[in-house]
């Protein structure tokens, strides 16, 4: 049986294993390959989609869990935290190789929503699960403070 | 565990347990029935026996893991810090954009890419820091146990309902590839603790 699911605001189905990663559908069914594969076993953050609004990795998701739920990834974020996270990360260039960089965008978007200010150590608590192996953790800080501010303007 | 597992008593079962991608032996303990105590006369020593019996559950990783004395929940039989470096949070159940929810699902799902799993159940969370167990002695839990101001504001007989069919409970039992379940069955744990309540619940020494 089909696993029919929202993405990115429109209709989408998967007609296979309900045990199948959401992150391996995303990426070889559905062709959505902005959320990466880093590590398969929810320990780098790479593979970070927003699940009813919330942060939530996809490689330990099955597909069957999304049924009847609104999954958003990368490519389909939108609002104004998302703006504001887009324009800070450009700002100051947050990105050096960027291979992790979409699931901390999506992680930072996901903080703000709940978090409108957050401190230092709410911003790395809630990124404590986004690994980087750039160590731009500095600039991801800088940045979602930076897009902190820009929402309270 | 079948029924018929369970007159093994004590007789330990060796389960093969893949971890972290390694193989090894690993002995499992099952739990004594109620009956194994009745021998003892004094109510009060039956008791601290029938507490030290439910001590294998209690003091079992799959316990423990999740009542942490900081507010970092530990992982696996070894025990370590949790990875990612997660914190309970305002509600134990994790911080702002890294909630347990995060990875953990309503159900356990296994790794898609090797052995192993996260484990899941709807109401994953960790105990409250006034029911931290990690490095405590059995006999500070089982005070710890009967303190309502410690226990979420639970009777004995309520501690031995949860015991024996709280569902969050329960997933000791069933914890998913890649981890030990605690010893004997959740029936047998209940069977124990309602033992324990009716013998005085007393505590061991110490």
């Amino acid at each position: 049986m089909a696993t029919d699911f929202t993405l990115n605001g429109k209709p989408a189905s998967f007609d296979g294993d309900p045990e199948t990663p959401l992150l391996y559908v995303l990426r070889d069914h559905l062709g959505l390959t902005g959320t990466k594969y880093g590590c398969g076993i929810a320990q780098c953050g790479a593979c970070t989609v927003h699940l009813d609004g919330k942060n939530r990795r996809s490689c330990v998701t099955p597909v069957s869990m999304v049924s009847g739920r609104q999954v958003t990834t990368i490519e389909g974020v939108a609002g104004k935290e998302a703006e504001a996270v887009h324009n800070a990360w450009v700002a100051i260039d947050v990105p050096q190789c960027g291979f992790c960089q979409s699931g901390q965008v999506m992680s930072a978007i996901g903080l703000l929503r709940i978090k409108k200010k957050p401190s230092d150590s709410d911003i790395d608590a809630a990124m404590a699960g986004n690994i980087c192996r750039c160590a731009t953790y500095v600039r991801i800080r800088q940045a979602i403070h930076d897009a902190a501010h820009a929402l309270e303007a | 565990m079948k029924a018929g597992a369970l007159a093994l008593g004590a007789a330990a079962l060796t389960l093969g347990i893949a971890i972290a991608g390694q193989a090894r032996e690993q002995k499992v303990e099952g739990l004594r029935p109620v009956s194994a105590f009745a021998g003892i006369a004094d109510p009060g020593a039956r008791s601290v026996a029938i507490f030290t019996e439910m001590g294998k559950v209690i003091q079992h990783p799959r316990c423990v893991n999740c009542h942490p004395r900081t507010d970092r929940p530990l992982q696996g039989d070894a025990q370590l810090p949790h990875d990612p470096p997660v914190s309970r949070g305002p509600a134990d159940r994790g911080m702002a954009g890294l909630e347990c929810g995060t990875c953990h699902g309503p159900r356990n799902v296994a790794f898609a890419n090797g052995k192993g799993s996260v484990p899941g159940h709807p109401e994953w969370h960790a105990a409250p820091i006034a029911m931290a167990w990690e490095g405590k002695t059995l006999g500070q839990i089982c005070q710890q146990i009967k303190d309502r101001k410690r226990n979420g504001g639970k009777s004995l007989d309520q501690i031995a309902e949860h015991n024996a069919h709280d569902s969050l409970v329960g997933w000791g039992w069933n914890p998913g590839p890649g981890r030990t379940p605690v010893p004997g069955t959740q029936a047998q744990f209940g069977e124990l603790t309602r033992a324990w309540v009716a013998s005085g619940a007393k505590c061991p020494a110490g």
